[in-house]
């Protein structure tokens, strides 16, 4: 039976953290498991979680009165879930959907952050981490901006 | 075109009171005979019949953005002067040509190609330069994977006397080129003036046995090794009057490293972008391809038309250019010319005839681009200009 | 080569038959006016197609090479002659001039694992390379499809890419720049598939097609990834009037895509992906 601290630590995000830090984080995290179609989380909730995907596909959409929501982005095994815990005032800004069944570790916004407060290097070592997911997110959504299939 | 080894090698002389039989002979053998003649104080590639048609006593003073046609010393000096705006691309790659028309029957097209037997022309009084051009548009539009078919026709149905220049324009620099003044190959027959006070001869050697069968008509003797002299004379004279020259070791890697050099901005801020240097280019070979149906819509055709890469729509896909700047389009016909087709053709696209100069509106002059890109080579190690040598 | 008597002059064809894949998007398949034989072609070479009349454009053929009988052109309208090509009709004469240009190195391949990337209608003259690597099957590693377009509904070919998904020997991944929640695959750019499907950079020769933003960090992607740049080939456009090196019109650098593309390897073009307006 695999601990968190394993879970966590069979995922690419978490590679190179000391043991005491994987220690740590994995004080604050639990199992979940997401049915087919269940919310994630709903925009405006307060984000209360980070969750890291072990195995399966959530989806980032965006709802529009009278409309289809719109996907605008999947995240599949690998992935993390979720950086708005990071940022005041800890809400979420879109819906997050489980597309397949999914496997993942939430990992406790407030546990997490109090945890970073007291010993800075861990937050350190998330925040590098972080920034590197929203520099992804930020270049392939400008790629996705500019509509390259698109007819000019 | 030149058969070396198979001809006669010594030149021999043609008297001034003969050269009228050149023409005739060509005249009778069905040629159209165009060369240089005086219109509107412009020289212009028109029909000639008879020696008194070319512009006997003219000079052209070039400069960049300017021509005129002066009164030389001379006046008995017919080949006196260098060279007019036009070049043999007028006659061998139409401004616009007919490549086939086409009927649609049901669920077939149909194409006419009606192709009467060309004209066959011979020219007389092209320059080293152009006749250089004409070898260059050969390798581009005959011995790719593809070729001009019209082209071709019209390029085996010519025939060539060169004049070699004696009287270069302040704009040539076809000595550094190394196509000039002395035409080397590609013609005929190859024509040195010598209006001297007591004679006037002309210098002719045989470039191909076609030429020799017209030469054969016209009376003539071997040049005397004086006359050879005088001949050669004058063309030296003529190299070294030549002021404009293009450095041309590297040229290639030069101008592609250059791409970003600050100095195709200042080009830019002159060039118009009129495209008048692609025009009277003789190398330049760019086309277009128009297609239009007869007014009753049961027949289309397809020209070829020049075109030019100054043009905006020049480079255009998916919704806009890619050369939209005035400044990426300069950059790419001078790149083009000088550099890229020495990769693509094995040659320079530029034979230093000097019109691009003269006919540019705001006078940019290439030789003055090249060398300044080479001044300010973005890979210079020193500090200092570079001296340039003329060859 | 030389088996084209006048390259500038078409041959006739007509439409065999019309296919709407998407809003903006058609296959046209062409047989020769005169029966018998279309000419041989390989994959990633064009023919210029003309409309009665209304002009000639260059279109990446994407059927299948073994099949000799026909010429298929999938194309999206743009213009005048796209416009009208939307509109033909069964038996409609069609001018064709080529095969033109350089091809994927498939047959050239054999040994290795092949990856495509597709990018939107890049998929159409990756085709042909597909159809003939599954026609050879054996003689290669892995296979592997990465396709990403605009929507589902931007889905090329829908019915072969779900024949395709069915093949135990073929990986297909596809994902879109956006969807509605109806659509349960992948949401996000295509480099995002390279990162994450398997495929061993070391043995894999890359074809990739779309548009040249989508080629650009495809390439950087595929470089993390460990790509080697002679395994790396790519199908270049520009601007084409006369498909046979002779119009100047073509020219990217000292190349002219028509002759000496349009599918370069990507050693041969890199320099000239970063000057811009080049």
């Amino acid at each position: 039976m695999k601990t968190i601290e394993d879970l966590l630590g069979d995922h690419p995000f978490f590679e190179g953290l000391s043991r005491d830090h994987m220690a740590l984080l994995s004080g604050c995290g639990k199992n979940v498991v997401f049915e087919e179609g269940d919310d994630v989380f709903r925009e405006g909730q307060a984000a209360n979680h980070f969750y890291v995907i072990r195995h399966g596909r959530v989806s980032i959409d965006i709802r529009s009165a009278g409309r289809d929501s719109v996907r605008i982005e999947t995240l599949e095994d690998g992935n993390v879930l979720g950086w708005s815990w990071l940022v005041p005032p800890y809400q979420w800004h879109f819906d997050a959907k489980a597309v397949l069944l999914t496997r993942a570790v939430a990992l406790d916004a407030e546990c997490l952050r109090g945890k970073c407060e007291a010993d800075p290097n861990l937050g350190y070592e998330m925040y590098k981490r972080f920034s590197r997911i929203m520099m992804d997110r930020l270049m392939a959504t400008r790629l996705q901006l500019l509509d390259l299939y698109g007819k000019d | 075109m030149a058969e070396p080894g198979e001809l006669p090698v010594v030149p021999v002389v043609v008297g001034r009171a003969d050269l009228q039989r050149v023409i005739e002979s060509l005249l009778s053998r069905g040629y159209r005979v165009v060369g240089p003649t005086n219109v509107n104080k412009a020289l212009i590639h028109d029909d000639v019949s008879c020696v008194e048609d070319f512009p006997s006593g003219w000079h052209d003073v070039q400069a960049p953005g300017a021509y005129r046609l002066k009164r030389n010393g001379n006046p008995d000096e017919l080949f006196g002067y260098a060279v007019g705006a036009s070049s043999l691309k007028t006659f061998l790659y139409l401004p616009s040509q007919r490549l086939w028309s086409v009927n649609k029957n049901d669920d077939r097209l149909q194409i006419a190609q009606e192709d009467p037997e060309p004209r066959k022309t011979a020219f007389f009084g092209a320059r080293p330069c152009e006749v250089e051009a004409a070898l260059i548009q050969d390798k581009v539009l005959m011995q790719g994977p593809y070729e001009d078919s019209h082209y071709r026709r019209l390029r085996e149905n010519c025939f060539i006397v060169a004049v070699n220049c004696t009287s270069p324009a302040e704009t040539c620099f076809c000595a550094s080129m190394d196509t000039g003044p002395k035409a080397r190959s590609g013609f005929d027959l190859a024509l040195t003036e010598i209006a001297g006070k007591k004679d006037h001869l002309f210098l002719v050697e045989v470039g191909t046995e076609k030429g020799g069968e017209i030469l054969a008509e016209v009376p003539h003797r071997p040049a005397t090794p004086e006359e050879t002299n005088a001949a050669r004379k004058l063309l030296e004279a003529a190299a070294k009057k030549m002021k404009r020259s293009i450095e041309t070791s590297e040229l290639p890697s030069l101008l592609s490293r250059n791409f970003e050099n600050p100095r195709w901005d200042e080009v830019a801020s002159r060039c118009l972008g009129c495209g008048n240097c692609t025009q009277v280019c003789p190398t330049c070979f760019c086309s277009n391809f128009e297609d239009s149906t007869s007014l009753d819509g049961g027949t289309a055709e397809r020209r070829r038309r020049w075109d030019s890469c100054f043009t905006i729509g020049f480079s255009y896909i998916h919704g806009g250019s890619v050369r939209s700047s005035g400044k990426s389009r300069y950059r790419q016909w001078m790149t083009h010319k000088l550099g890229n087709w020495v990769d693509q053709f094995g040659t320079s696209g530029c034979v230093g005839c000097g019109r691009c100069i003269t006919w540019c509106p705001v006078g940019i002059d290439i030789t003055e681009e090249a060398r300044v890109i080479r001044e300010t080579d973005i890979r210079k190690k020193s500090g200092g200009m570079e001296e340039v040598r003329i060859r | 080569m030389t088996a084209i008597s006048d390259p500038m002059e078409p041959v006739s064809y007509r439409v065999e038959s019309t296919r709407k894949e998407t809003s903006d998007t058609f296959t046209l398949h062409l047989e020769p006016t005169n029966g018998g034989l279309s000419r041989p072609f390989l994959p990633g070479q064009f023919n210029m197609l003309y409309v009665f009349g209304v002009g000639e454009v260059p279109i990446s053929i994407s059927g299948n090479p073994s099949e000799k009988d026909r010429l298929v052109h999938t194309t999206r309208e743009v213009g005048a002659v796209t416009g009208a090509m939307k509109n033909l009709r069964k038996r409609d004469p069609v001018g064709v001039r080529g095969p033109f240009g350089t091809h994927w190195p498939v047959d050239e391949s054999v040994g290795s694992d092949i990856v495509f990337v597709a990018g939107g209608i890049g998929l159409a003259p990756l085709r042909p390379a597909l159809y003939r690597v599954l026609s050879n099957r054996h003689h290669y590693g892995r296979v592997v499809l990465l396709y990403g377009t605009r929507s589902p509904d931007d889905i090329l070919y829908k019915q072969e890419m779900r024949k395709w998904r069915s093949h135990f020997d073929l990986e297909v991944y596809v994902t879109v720049d956006r969807a509605s929640e109806r659509w349960r695959g992948n949401v996000g750019v295509v480099t995002n598939l390279i990162a994450k499907s398997p495929f061993d950079p070391h043995e894999s020769v890359v074809f990739v097609c779309g548009p040249e933003i989508m080629m650009r960090y495809t390439v950087e992607a595929l470089h993390k990834r460990g790509v080697d740049d002679e395994q790396l080939f790519l199908s270049m456009e520009r601007n084409m009037k006369c498909g046979i090196g002779l119009c100047g019109h073509c020219q990217f650098g000292p190349e002219f895509i028509c002759k000496d593309g349009p599918v370069f390897r990507y050693d041969r073009v890199a320099g000239q992906l970063d000057m811009w307006e080049l």
